[in-house]
């Protein structure tokens, strides 16, 4: 990937991020991480991820951050803006926020390997679907099921959760 | 060419925002996003690390596919905890986490 498209994303995925925990308004919260979020897809791309790039897209900008939209839009939060900000927390939340980000620089700062720049990748026909639903279906496969059972468990759960009453 | 450094600072800090949104934010949807936000950087560590260790010209795939689950719980995860939301909403009529005190005293 291009240095400076690289710094272009990223730079977009900080103010997304940035974006999210500034606004008072949740819609523009959503839709700063739904910038965020097509700006993270675009480095995977870059990483030659090309499906995980195109799973982002799909599940974190088109079906869960509209799920986050529809519950925002459902719930009326308009009083929620006028709450005054609990100054403890933010103090609270800039130290550990900060103290994660010097204490994770310092660990990157001692990995000299991690100054090489990417090895080069053998030029492919067609993408990385195929590779990658190999290894899913053989060396994967157990997980994959594991994964079946938990999203049915989980909308049975959500069916149970959204019921007035339970009997 | 951009180096592996590079990919882990931008995630690390992504990741810092997401736990900072977390402790600063009092609205749980809010919160919520920020969880969201924390799993996508920590996803972002991971295809560097897949793509940093390609032997003889092709990615680890085994981390792409970890990445693939990440992105299904995480889909699930949304699911349950919006659900428990709205719930929680019904029933004392506000998503502020100042309002939930029941379990407090």
């Amino acid at each position: 990937m291009p240095q400076a498209l690289f710094y272009l994303f990223a730079a977009f995925a900080v103010l997304g991020a940035f974006g999210v925990i500034v606004n008072r308004n949740p819609v523009s919260s959503a839709f700063s991480l739904i910038g965020c979020f097509v700006s993270i897809a675009a480095l995977f791309i870059g990483l030659n991820a090309y499906f995980i790039g195109t799973i982002q897209v799909l599940v974190y900008t088109g079906a869960i951050m509209v799920l986050f939209l529809f519950i925002i839009m459902l719930l009326d939060l308009r009083a929620e803006e006028r709450r005054p900000l609990n100054l403890g927390a933010v103090l609270a939340g800039l130290g550990t926020g900060l103290t994660f980000l010097v204490m994770s620089s310092v660990v990157i700062g001692r990995f000299p390997e991690g100054g090489r720049g990417m090895p080069e990748l053998k030029a492919v026909a067609g993408s990385d679907v195929h590779e990658l639903g190999r290894v899913i279906f053989t060396d994967f496969n157990f997980p994959l099921q594991i994964i079946a059972v938990l999203l049915v468990s989980a909308t049975v759960g959500v069916v149970v959760l959204c019921k007035k009453e339970l009997h | 060419m951009v180096t592996l450094n590079e990919y882990l600072f931008l995630s690390a800090l992504l990741f810092s925002i997401g736990l900072t949104g977390v402790m600063v934010r009092s609205n749980v949807i809010v919160i919520f996003m920020c969880l969201e936000l924390m799993l996508s950087a920590a996803n972002l560590s991971l295809v560097a690390f897949s793509r940093f260790g390609a032997l003889n010209g092709v990615p680890v795939y085994s981390a792409q596919v970890l990445v693939f689950f990440i992105v299904t719980v995480a889909a699930a995860e949304v699911a349950v905890g919006l659900a428990i939301i709205v719930a929680m909403y019904r029933a004392r009529r506000s998503t502020d986490v100042g309002d939930m005190v029941t379990m407090k005293n």
